[in-house]
C-alpha cells in the first residue's frame, strides 16, 4: 500500500515537472541552457559592478586629470594631478606619499604601485557621473581599452591586483575612523567574477 | 628594535630602531641631520621632502623598514649637486625665503622636478609643487626662483 502510494506521488511530481513528457528538441535545450547561463552571468556582473562603481575604486578610475579621495569623491587634496603615465608628476608623484603599505599613524593609504587607472577604464563621466552597468561592463571586456585582458587576465586583476586588494582593506582615515568597503568581501568579488567571465563575460544590452 | 643599512647622501649608515620608525625620525633623531624638517607628520606639507630613489618623497610616511637599498638625498646634499645648488642660488638671489622652515622641503622638491623637466612651465611648477606648503606664501618668488635656475642651468 505504502508503495503503492509513492508510486502515485512520484507520478504526480513527475507530471507537474514535466518528466514525463517527451524531451524538448536539442536545439532547445541549448537555448534554454545559454539563456540560464547569460542570465546567471548578468547578475554576477551587477555584483562586480557594484564593486567597481564602490569610492574604493572609482577613486582612482576617474575620467578627470586627477584622483579623487573619501566617499563624497572629493578632489584628492593638493591639486595631485594624473600625470602622464597615471603616476603623477615629477616632484608629486603618486609614491611621494603612498608606500607599499596603509600607514594607520598617519592615514595615508598605502600598496605596491600606487597609480591612477588609465582613462580607458574610467568608471565615471567627467560630471562625477558613475558610468551605467552596461557602459562599464563594455569599457572592461573592451581589449582595446582594458591592457589587452581577456576574462581570465580580468579575473587574475581583480584576484591579484595589489590596488584590487587594497581597496578591500583600505584601512584607517586620518582621523582614525575605518574607511568604508566595497559591498562584496574580496572572495566573493573574485568568486563573482569568476562566474562571469565563466558564462563569456555578458554585458547588460541597455546603455 | 632592528638595524638597518641605509645610504644617505652617499654615505653608508647604520641604524638601529623599530621598524616602524619613520625616516624622518631616523634623520633627525639618529643620523643628528635636521635639515630635514617635521611639518605635519602626514604628509599633506612637503616639508619633510627627500629624495628616495630618486623620487621626491615624504620621509615622514616612509618607515625605515620599507627604505631598503634605495639611495637617501636630503637637503643636506643639495649643495655639492649641480642642480641643487642652481636652485639653493636662486633661492638666496630672490630672496626666496620668509621663515624658511618649508624651504627645504620646497627646494628638494624643486631639485626633483628640474631633473625631470629642465625647463618647466609655470603649470608644470604649479602641479609639481602644489604638495608643499608655505604658510608665508611665498609661492609666487618659489616658482620665480625655479624658472630663474632653469635659466641658469640652461646658460
Amino acid at each position: 500500500m505504502r508503495l503503492h502510494r509513492m508510486v502515485l506521488l512520484f507520478v504526480s511530481l513527475a507530471a507537474v515537472v514535466g518528466w514525463t513528457s517527451d524531451p524538448p528538441p536539442e536545439s532547445q535545450q541549448s537555448a534554454s541552457s545559454k539563456t540560464t547561463v547569460r542570465t546567471d552571468g548578468l547578475a554576477a556582473w551587477q555584483q562586480v559592478y557594484s564593486v567597481l562603481t564602490h569610492p574604493r575604486c572609482i577613486n582612482c578610475h576617474t575620467a578627470t586629470n586627477y584622483p579623487q579621495q573619501g566617499d563624497d569623491r572629493h578632489r584628492h587634496f593638493a591639486n595631485v594631478v594624473r600625470g602622464p603615465d597615471g603616476k603623477g608628476v615629477p616632484a608629486l608623484q603618486c609614491v611621494t606619499c603612498h608606500q607599499e603599505d596603509n600607514a594607520d599613524s598617519t592615514g595615508v593609504p598605502g600598496a605596491h604601485d600606487w597609480h591612477l587607472a588609465p582613462l580607458s577604464m574610467k568608471w565615471q563621466d567627467l560630471n562625477d557621473k558613475i558610468l551605467s552597468s552596461a557602459e562599464v561592463c563594455r569599457a572592461l571586456t573592451d581589449r582595446s581599452k582594458n591592457n589587452n585582458r581577456d576574462g581570465a587576465a580580468l579575473l587574475k586583476h581583480h584576484a591579484q591586483e595589489p590596488l584590487v586588494l587594497w581597496a578591500f582593506q583600505p584601512s584607517r582615515r586620518i582621523d582614525g575612523s575605518m574607511r568604508t568597503l566595497p559591498p562584496l568581501t574580496h572572495e566573493e568579488f573574485v568568486e563573482v567574477t569568476r562566474k562571469w567571465v565563466e558564462a563569456g563575460t555578458p554585458c547588460p544590452q541597455t546603455r | 628594535m632592528e638595524t638597518y643599512n641605509i645610504t644617505v647622501n652617499g654615505v653608508p649608515k647604520q641604524v638601529t630602531v623599530d621598524p616602524g620608525t619613520p625616516l624622518l625620525w631616523v634623520l633627525r633623531e639618529e643620523l643628528k641631520m635636521t635639515g630635514t624638517k617635521y611639518g605635519c607628520g602626514i604628509a599633506a606639507c612637503g616639508a619633510c621632502t627627500v629624495h628616495l630613489g630618486g623620487v621626491a618623497t615624504r620621509s615622514c610616511v616612509v618607515p625605515v623598514s620599507h627604505v631598503g637599498n634605495r639611495p637617501v638625498v636630503t637637503i643636506e646634499a643639495m649643495g655639492d649637486d649641480p642642480v641643487g645648488r642652481a636652485v639653493q642660488d636662486e633661492w638666496v638671489s630672490l630672496d626666496v625665503v620668509q621663515c624658511g622652515y618649508c624651504q627645504s622641503g620646497q627646494i628638494m622638491s624643486a631639485v626633483s622636478l628640474l631633473k625631470s623637466i629642465p625647463k618647466p612651465t609655470d603649470t608644470d611648477i604649479e602641479e609639481s609643487m602644489g604638495g608643499n606648503l608655505c604658510r608665508c606664501a611665498t609661492y609666487t618668488r618659489i616658482r620665480e626662483a625655479i624658472k630663474s635656475a632653469s635659466q641658469q642651468l640652461k646658460s
